[in-house]
């Protein structure tokens, strides 16, 4: 048998309501992980051990009881972005280094409601901008795969705790890629919800317009069970969609037969790494085996996401981000002189470059005699992308390509060039303007790193994607790799 | 040279919801600091807005009353500007896409002739907290309870050309709001106020001149004395040979003058662009007529229908219909008259009653309508008893007077007092034998041609009877009994 820290949501599930293993168990066991490896890694900006253990209690108390649901008692952990009742939450800024929110975001409290135990909050870019996790207040976190490379950003802490066991699932939010460009660098598996499928309440807003709360697991199976659990219409959301939640599990096994698939042309046209192009190469081979039908598609505008994004993304945060401005929480400068000095030094000394940079871009995209020309434009190109993904969606039912340009790249090599970082985004931001889900799964390891494929579907077609992601981990085994020296 | 005064009104109207625009706190004024505002009023981290249903209805009502356009499909902005009492950093407004374009108002000029003035667009804001300065030692206190209050701001053409017609079209909006139930229309406590932007040009310019927008005047009364010293500020001005720049300005009710507070060049660039945190409001026909068929009548329609049943001046009906209140006691007035059967109680001596003596005795005390002391009922028996000859009209304003200090009925008023009048035929002539008896000269003089002195007999005899007798009895008496 299995360490209890290799299992799977699904398998710890299984062992929780069998009582073969308690929560408590399962927590400390997870606990001791995180303790052990928090100094390599940097994972974690804060761990919860006591709460945990004592939520862990209370599980095994329902369990016993028989009033218990499936996800009850499992272990998870929370990227610091989402709001946490009496706990910090830091979202990676110093501007937050001491804040704690007085309530829970609306994922964390239907995670809590369903039985989940938190672990503690994972570390990330600050303000969730950034592709590396180097950009962190808190510092970088390093890929488990090689402790020199950074682990894809911006959920990097999600990533890099799921992929060393740390935690069997942790919560991301993706605003161009944060969920599965680190889940690509790190192996693991990455899941963008539609646009408006999870509530984005307590989620702390980066670009509301592209910002989607979803998961980062080790396999899509996993993904499933723990979607349905915190997806779904929030009133206290107003672009949260809707529409009755599925059983996602249910539709896992579905078989490909007929499934159209189509391959981004634009995706393998520049830049890709030749070995990551084999890789996801192989792995469509793979579903055709199974009877999926490929075709090549194209988008035309696709090639225009990252400029788009980079105009819209800073826009929408140089307003989000005002209320930062040390007047009723977070960070204070000492000594205010005046208003404009407590402004300026709190708001100077509270965010940190990566920030600063996108404030300004964004201030300046919005203002008077540029809204035309940056913002507008934007929002028109944005609506192109849509409507290629719309047009490819008439023809096939997923889109497959990479999720990443490269494998894990080295820590400092790309931070003194934000537009070689940016770019770091290519392929993913595109499923973020038209507000589309989107899964990245492991398909092969180059160089003893993780290479990566990544699937889009149409609006709330997240069934469709776990369905695919989940018929070829059950004809592969890279989603089931551990870095070396953390199986 | 002969000057023009341009005006133009923006209108802001708390509206009179119970919760927040986009959260779910109260908006009761006058509550302890900060005790009416949660984690979406302090733009904690992480929350967002919910838009309030109830403040569109009252926008689209408010659109529809002035038959203005209701846009299907209008859009939140975020306006950008940095300051303490707005906590998010931004505004929530509308920018581009107002929920109501359009529309008009009628106003009455002093003159008695009707001016139709255009309402640009009306849209939905919240409004911001507030900065408290006094009894902090230095310190700056910001009070959140008002931040995130729905305000609709109402944006009138430059169609004024008097301070006095700002006034009329300042207080026709009060009216409509008020009829509409979408706001108290408070100003002292900031829940109806305006900003003026006013400009003077060369009579028969067709080319506007340069503006200064008057903030926050809330009173009809600085309205007017704020935008006639700014005309008379900016004519001295150009007749001086100097220009008028576009600026914001403060009226300084203590010392009657308007000062400067920011330049153009100072403004602020807000950086509009529509909030993604909310969806476009969307709004089709069938919602539209829901919220037509619950508007009530309107003070033009009201007033046009007072002048055809009551046979009203347009000036009465006008006056009638400033408030709905005031429109309902005179009609409960009139409606009280059953209870009188066989005394025809004149609707245009009852208006003048409840504009003249009662709203002079509102106004000395000040008290609303709708609290007066003398209810509808019992001014519709105080008329009676004019009309059935029990009391004078003349005695009527001092019966009046009594039932609003003590409370009481006209009926039991005029028993206690003894006010009842004279129209014994009797006792009118021994009140008249003796007026003659004691005036022999005048009597003698009126005799000999001198018709003037009727009035004198008239007063006397008035006097002799301690005002109770029935004047017209009286007159007809003393018209016979003078000529011998």
């Amino acid at each position: 048998m299995s360490a209890l820290h290799d299992k799977s949501v699904a398998e710890l599930s299984a062992a929780l309501q069998a009582r073969q293993v308690s929560s408590v168990e399962v927590t400390r066991a997870f606990l001791d992980r995180v303790e052990r490896h928090q100094a390599g890694l940097n994972a974690f900006i804060s761990i919860s051990a006591e709460a945990a253990l004592a939520e862990a209690a209370q599980a095994d108390l329902r369990l016993g009881r028989k009033d218990a649901g499936p996800l009850t008692g499992i272990p998870i952990a929370h990227k610091d972005i989402f709001c946490t009742r009496g706990e910090k939450t830091t979202c990676g800024s110093r501007m937050l280094a001491n804040f704690v929110s007085p309530y829970d975001a609306t994922v964390v409290e239907r995670l809590r409601g369903a039985g989940l135990v938190m672990l503690g909050k994972t570390n990330m870019d600050e303000f969730a901008m950034g592709s590396s996790n180097e950009t962190s207040f808190f510092g970088p976190v390093h890929n488990p795969w090689d402790l020199k490379r950074v682990p894809g950003g911006s959920s990097g802490g999600s990533a890099a705790a799921v992929a060393a066991r740390l935690a069997p699932a942790a919560t991301a939010t993706d605003t161009g890629g944060s969920i599965r460009q680190p889940a690509a660098l790190c192996g693991v598996t990455g899941l963008k919800p539609t646009y408006g499928r999870v509530s984005r309440f307590g989620m702390i807003a980066f670009a509301s317009s592209l910002d989607q709360g979803g998961l980062i697991t080790r396999s899509a199976e996993d993904a499933a069970l723990l979607l349905g659990a915190m997806a779904g219409f929030d009133e206290r959301d107003s672009t949260s969609v809707e529409l009755p939640v599925p059983d996602y599990s249910a539709a896992l096994g579905q078989p490909l037969k007929g499934l159209r698939i189509g391959v981004l042309k634009e995706f393998f046209d520049t830049g890709l790494d030749a070995e990551i192009e084999q890789h996801i190469r192989a792995a469509i081979e793979l579903l055709r085996a199974q009877g999926a039908v490929v075709k090549d598609v194209s988008l035309p505008n696709l090639p225009l996401s990252v400029p788009t994004y980079y105009v819209v993304a800073p826009a929408e945060c140089s307003s989000n981000l005002a209320r930062f401005d040390g007047v009723r929480y977070g960070y204070r400068c000492d000594n205010p002189r005046d208003l404009l000095d407590l402004y300026t030094r709190s708001r100077g000394e509270g965010f940190g470059a990566e920030v600063k940079r996108r404030i300004m871009t964004g201030t300046y995209v919005l203002s008077a005699g540029y809204y035309d020309a940056f913002y507008l434009k934007a929002q028109r190109v944005r609506q192109l992308i849509s409507n290629d993904f719309e047009r490819a969606f008439h023809e096939v039912d997923v889109v497959i390509g990479p999720t990443t340009p490269t494998t894990a790249f080295e820590l400092g090599a790309k931070t003194a060039d934000p537009v070689t970082m940016y770019l770091n985004d290519i392929y993913t931001i595109g499923a973020n303007l038209a507000g589309l889900p989107a899964i990245s799964l492991p398909c092969g390891i180059s160089h003893g790193l993780p290479t990566s494929m990544q699937i889009i579907g149409p609006h709330f077609g997240e069934e469709r994607l776990l369905n695919v992601a989940h018929r070829y981990q059950l004809e592969s085994d890279w989603h089931r790799r551990a870095p070396p020296g953390y199986a | 040279m002969q000057w023009e005064t341009v005006i133009g009104l923006e209108i802001h109207a708390q509206l009179a919801t119970r919760s927040k625009i986009f959260s779910g706190s109260a908006t009761a004024y006058g509550a302890p600091p900060n005790t009416q505002a949660n984690l979406v009023d302090l733009a904690y981290p992480g929350v967002l807005p919910v838009l309030n249903a109830e403040a569109v209805r009252m926008a689209v009502k408010f659109g529809l009353a002035i038959n203005a356009r209701i846009t299907r499909r209008s859009v939140f902005a975020r306006k950008n500007y940095f300051y303490p009492d707005l906590p998010k950093g931004y505004q929530i407004s509308q920018y581009e896409l107002p929920i109501v374009s359009g529309g008009a108002v009628d106003i009455m000029l002093d003159d008695g002739t009707v001016k139709r003035i255009d309402v640009t667009r009306a849209h939905l804001e919240e409004d911001a907290g507030k900065s408290l300065h006094e009894g902090l030692g230095g310190l700056t206190g910001v009070d959140l309870n008002r931040a995130g209050t729905p305000l609709i701001e109402i944006v009138s053409e430059p169609a004024m050309r008097s301070a006095r017609e700002a006034v009329a079209y300042l207080k026709k909006i009060h009216t409509l709001v008020r009829y509409l139930s979408i706001c108290d229309g408070n100003m002292q406590e900031g829940s109806f106020r305006c900003d003026a932007n006013v400009s003077v040009r060369t009579h028969g310019a067709e080319k506007l001149g340069t503006r200064a927008e008057i903030k926050n005047l809330n009173s009809f009364r600085f309205v007017e004395k704020a935008i006639n010293y700014e005309v008379g500020r900016q004519i001295e001005l150009l007749e001086g040979g100097g220009q008028v720049v576009q600026e914001t300005r403060l009226y300084d009710a203590d010392r009657d003058e308007t000062r400067s507070m920011r330049s153009k060049e100072e403004a602020n660039d807000y950086r509009y662009f529509p909030d993604p945190d909310l969806l476009p409001v969307e709004i089709d026909q069938l919602y539209i007529d829901s919220v037509c068929a619950s508007l009530p009548e309107l003070p033009d329609q009201k007033a046009q229908r007072l002048r055809k049943d009551y046979g009203l001046s347009a000036y009465d009906a006008g006056v009638l219909t400033a408030s709905a209140e005031l429109a309902d006691y005179y009609e409960t007035v009139l409606e009280k008259a059953a209870d009188f059967p066989g005394i025809a109680i004149s609707p245009k001596h009852a208006a003048n009653t409840v504009i003249g003596e009662l709203a002079g005795l509102l106004n000395r005390d000040g008290i609303e309508i709708s609290d007066s002391r003398v209810p509808p009922a019992a001014l519709t028996t105080l008329l009676a008893r004019i009309e059935d000859n029990t009391i004078s009209g003349k005695i009527a304003k001092d019966v009046l007077e009594a039932m609003w200090e003590e409370g009481k009925d006209a009926d039991s008023i005029i028993k206690d007092r003894g006010w009842r009048q004279i129209t014994d035929e009797s006792a009118i002539e021994a009140a008249i034998d003796a007026v003659m008896a004691a005036n022999p000269t005048q009597l003698a003089q009126y005799r000999s041609g001198k018709d003037k002195l009727f009035g004198f007999f008239v007063g006397q005899a008035m006097k002799a009877t301690q005002g109770k007798a029935n004047p017209a009895r009286l007159n007809e008496l003393l018209k016979k009994k003078l000529s011998g």
